[in-house]
């Protein structure tokens, strides 16, 4: 039988499996363990079996423990956060296991990331069958010593006898090396359970501590492999070469013009689509520039140009792939705006931003041996496998996906196109291939979040109530890419295939609990010219549409406080107060909840906005803006600097009150709050896809500019709001964290330009040239 | 091609190459090294960062040839098994989240502390602005870099009071 060690020693790449330094020490006994256990074997790459205890939990002879999760970790501590879960679970210490995620050949199938769900969704699972492995170690001991059950403790992997502490076994010495042989039963991987049940949060001890992330210091030291480092001996190196003009058709490509490039191997194309392969990396980086490709330009522009894009989009006819078009009204909204003493009505926009990842996308593809696998840092590393297999036509069981660790992911990245890519240069050369993209085709070419435009108007009655709210989007989201299709991934693409009908996006309307008697909400999808091929190809982008839409809502909502002549967070609590009706999971009185702890944490002084007028240089404001994401709410308030000279924006401090039910590592929570903050605060300073009517134009760190240091705000507080006010709290589950708190951040940082400037800003992002000519159209 | 050597975290190769090539290349793939990454090749990002001769240098876009005196990475930067003070204090303030351009901002925050043991936060944001992190982790780089310069001064309070003694 070949353990897994050997097997890796075969495949060449000894270290790779092993995605931290935590588990790269390899203790003698794992090789061994495993080799009885979740042990990976050559192809046929058999899918693990969620229903046996043994695809998710291995104890070894010296009593460590492995636990094996179908998720992916794109920096926001999951991994710590499942190991925190599945040890609270079988009553053993942290430091005493190890968690293997995302390699579809031996972790289960819970589909890698997404969502923001792993820890709301997927780690159900994960605890049942920690639950479980523990129930069987019990009953084991209790064989063992004759003692019922209920007459045992055990502590950090220990099973003692309660009458007698003499007596005690280890898990290791129970079962260390040997199988479970325990079926689970559930209809699907996230019911999956054993007899056990877990246990209360009262009980849990590790859930709930800010342990300190396992994958930090083999990151500050240099000594993880990520999947950027993923090479085996007899590896080549490929780049694409990119039409240069959206919707361009290949002519011909003149091979000769690489030839003498040193280490040049070969030039791939298909349809559009074309690669050069080369021994080195920097050779191949060469060929690629160097390489001679006649393009015929498409007969009609692509797309507008971007300074045209929101008129167009006004001005389009809406598809008739209007997934959430049908208007959602409540009352009458139009009757009441006729009757309303106090009409507001403003118009917003919001540009394509992308992903831009800070390590462009890559995956190497090893085809040796008839089988495939995949080294990549796809969040979605199940669906890398299965889209290409069947994009290669190979049995499944022939393809393997390993997931390493890479730039942040936060959606539909150009990960998935990447592993596709390796996936076809690698089967068509017959030898492993590692592919990077470059930056201007990364900052070109990546998934787009799609671009809105707003019309939103609002009525208040004399007395300054709101009684009317129309809000109606378009969304440039008429082709909208999901992961890893095998019609939809760029190759695909420009090698001609097609879905045979477009999916439209799912642009939700922005979420809060306000009451408001009578409103519409309707959101059309349009097209630009070019829906294949196109670098404005639009995919998730974290959330994926909150920011946009919770920019607009949000800032109206403030436009409606301020003709109200009302304090911003008054005006929103009154909304919200308006109707005791809850949902079971108490989002209203969370929502009242966050809201007042953002504004307490803040030092909120009640007042309307815009603050009393200044002739400083400097000037400050305070905004704010709240919503929620499923069951997670968030309230945000954003402090400015303006400079009146030159336009530039400083956010000085953020505060965002941020309520996800259950916390399951406090400081792992903070620091992917602040992410989800940070990130939003570029996308609302500085992140914007430009192009002129063929091509992309914003495709690097210059044209295309992001959030740097001297931005970093001087003080961010996260309130991690718990136990208020609802006693039952603490026994509410864990929701997702990884984007909720992204949605509000554009919006409060408008709100406090204008508190601070007077000036509303209606189009993202707030770029200092923007904001100063803003500034003196309006003498502010 | 021709054969360049390199003094490297304490160590001499000589590898056989086109010396034209850019520095990050020949140490990641010629000398197995995985600190300095690609993020941009085109010196704006700073993934690819390592230290030369105590000056930040950015290897996607430095000749080879051109490298001339002692090469740190990443790697090269814990000292007798100990991690440089900026590396605890990043573990310590848990500051990465995806971590990919950590490389530079760590080595970018040590040439700033050898320079200017003690800097103010305007000092630290002007001197760390070239190095770009897409999770937005600037908030924590800052603070955690204002950890490393206060455990540098005590860990040297104390070493002078002992010589005093």
């Amino acid at each position: 039988m070949t353990t897994r060690r050997d097997f890796l020693k075969q495949s060449g790449f000894l270290v790779v499996g092993f995605s931290a330094a935590s588990i790269a020490s390899e203790t003698p006994t794992l090789g061994a363990a495993l080799q009885t256990a979740a042990a990976p074997q050559p192809a046929p790459f058999v899918d693990p079996d969620f229903r046996q205890l043994d695809s998710w939990i291995v104890i070894h002879e010296d009593g460590r423990a492995t636990f094996y999760v179908g998720k992916t970790d794109g920096g926001q501590g999951v991994g710590t956060a499942f190991r925190q879960m599945m040890c609270d679970e079988l009553d053993i210490a942290f430091e005493k296991t190890e968690l293997i995620m995302g390699r579809t050949d031996i972790t289960v199938d819970q589909g890698g990331s997404g969502g923001s769900d792993a820890i709301e969704t997927d780690g159900w699972p994960a605890r049942r069958v920690a639950a479980e492995a523990r129930r069987i170690l019990l009953e084991m001991a209790s064989a063992r010593f004759g003692v019922p059950v209920d007459q045992l403790a055990v502590s950090d992997g220990v099973v003692t006898v309660k009458s007698d502490p003499s007596k005690k076994i280890s898990y290791g010495e129970l079962i260390g090396g040997r199988r479970f042989n325990v079926t689970l039963t559930g209809a699907n991987i996230n019911a999956t359970t054993g007899a056990a049940k877990v246990k209360p949060v009262q009980e849990l001890k590790v859930v709930g501590k800010p342990l300190q992330r396992y994958d930090i210091p083999p990151k500050v030291d240099g000594s993880l492999k990520w999947a950027v480092d993923a090479r085996v001996p007899g590896m080549v190196h490929a780049r694409n070469v990119r039409p240069p003009v959206a919707g361009a058709t290949l002519v011909s490509i003149d091979e000769s013009s690489v030839r003498d490039v040193p280490g040049f191997i070969k030039v791939v194309s298909k349809g559009n689509y074309v690669a050069v392969v080369c021994e080195r990396e920097e050779q191949a980086i060469r060929a690629a520039r160097q390489l001679k490709v006649n393009w015929r330009k498409p007969s009609t522009p692509p797309f507008p140009k971007s300074e045209e894009l929101f008129d167009y989009m006004r001005n389009a006819t809406p598809t008739s792939l209007t997934k959430t078009g049908v208007p959602n009204v409540t009352g009458n909204p139009d009757e009441a705006l006729a009757a309303a003493a106090k009409v507001i009505e403003a118009d917003y926009e919001v540009p394509f931003q992308g992903h831009t990842a800070i390590g462009p996308a890559h995956a190497m593809a090893d085809p040796s041996n008839g089988q495939l696998t995949i080294y990549t840092n796809d969040m979605k590393a199940y669906g890398l496998r299965n889209g290409v297999a069947q994009f290669l036509g190979m049995p499944r069981e022939q393809v393997r996906v390993i997931w390493m660790e890479g730039p942040q992911v936060y959606g539909r990245t150009a990960a998935d196109d990447a592993g596709f890519e390796a996936a076809f240069l690698a089967k068509e050369l017959g030898r492993p291939v590692r592919l990077q993209w470059m930056r201007n085709e990364e900052t070109a070419w990546d998934a787009k979040g799609p671009a809105f435009t707003f019309k939103m108007r609002g009525g208040l009655d004399a007395q300054g109530n709101l009684t009317a709210l129309e809000y109606r989007a378009r969304v440039a989201d008429y082709a909208h890419i999901g992961y890893n299709e095998t019609d939809t991934v760029l190759i695909a693409q420009l090698m001609g295939r097609r879905p045979s009908s477009p999916a439209p996006g799912g642009a939700a309307p922005p979420s809060e609990m306000y009451v408001i008697p009578h409103r519409r909400r309707e959101t059309h999808v349009v097209a630009l010219p070019l829906a294949w091929e196109t670098p404005l190809r639009v995919g998730n982008l974290r959330d994926p549409n909150g920011p946009q839409t919770t920019f607009a809502s949000e800032s109206f909502i403030d436009e409606l406080a301020a003709a109200a002549n009302a304090d911003p967070i008054e005006f929103r609590l009154k909304l919200l107060t308006a109707s005791t009706q809850d949902d079971n999971q108490f989002k209203r009185a969370r929502s009242i909840a966050v809201v007042k702890a953002a504004a307490q944490a803040y030092g909120w002084d009640a007042r309307p906005s815009r603050k009393p007028r200044s002739n400083a240089r400097i000037l400050t404001g305070r905004g704010f803006a709240y919503c929620f994401r499923s069951q997670t709410v968030v309230a945000e308030i954003a402090e400015v600097e303006v400079n009146r000279e030159t336009g530039r924006v400083w956010v000085k401090r953020l505060v965002c009150a941020h309520d996800c039910g259950l916390v399951i590592n406090p400081d792992g929570l903070r620091n992917a709050v602040e992410g989800n903050l940070m990130h939003a605060l570029s996308r609302a300073l500085y992140e914007e896809v430009q192009f002129d009517n063929e091509k992309v134009t914003s495709v690097d760190w210059v044209s295309h500019p992001t959030l740097r240091h001297v931005d970093a705000p001087a003080q961010i507080d996260v309130v991690v709001v718990n136990g208020d006010p609802n006693p039952s709290r603490p026994d509410l589950p864990p929701y997702g964290a990884g984007e909720a708190a992204c949605k509000p951040t554009i919006a409060a940082v408008a709100n406090a330009i204008y508190d601070a400037t007077g000036v509303r800003l209606r189009r993202v992002p707030f770029r200092q040239e923007r904001v100063l000519a803003a500034l003196k159209a309006a003498r502010a | 091609m021709s054969n360049v050597t390199l003094k490297v975290n304490g160590k001499t190769h000589t590898v056989d190459i086109d010396p034209s090539t850019p520095l990050l290349y020949i140490l990641r793939n010629d000398l197995g090294l995985q600190g300095p990454r690609f993020g941009c090749g085109l010196g704006q990002c700073g993934a690819c960062t390592v230290i030369v001769d105590g000056a930040a240098v950015r290897s996607c876009v430095a000749a080879t040839s051109s490298i001339k005196g002692e090469i740190t990475t990443l790697e090269g930067l814990s000292k007798d098994g100990a991690l440089h003070p900026v590396q605890q204090a990043w573990i310590d303030l848990q500051v990465p989240q995806c971590g990919f351009c950590q490389n530079g901002q760590i080595l970018t925050a040590k040439i700033l502390l050898d320079q200017k043991p003690n800097p103010t936060d305007a000092e630290i944001r002007e001197s760390m602005n070239g190095v770009l992190c897409r999770c937005m982790t600037y908030y924590r780089i800052q603070a955690a870099i204002k950890r490393a310069a206060q455990k540098v001064a005590s860990a040297e309070g104390a070493r002078s009071q002992e010589a005093a003694v």
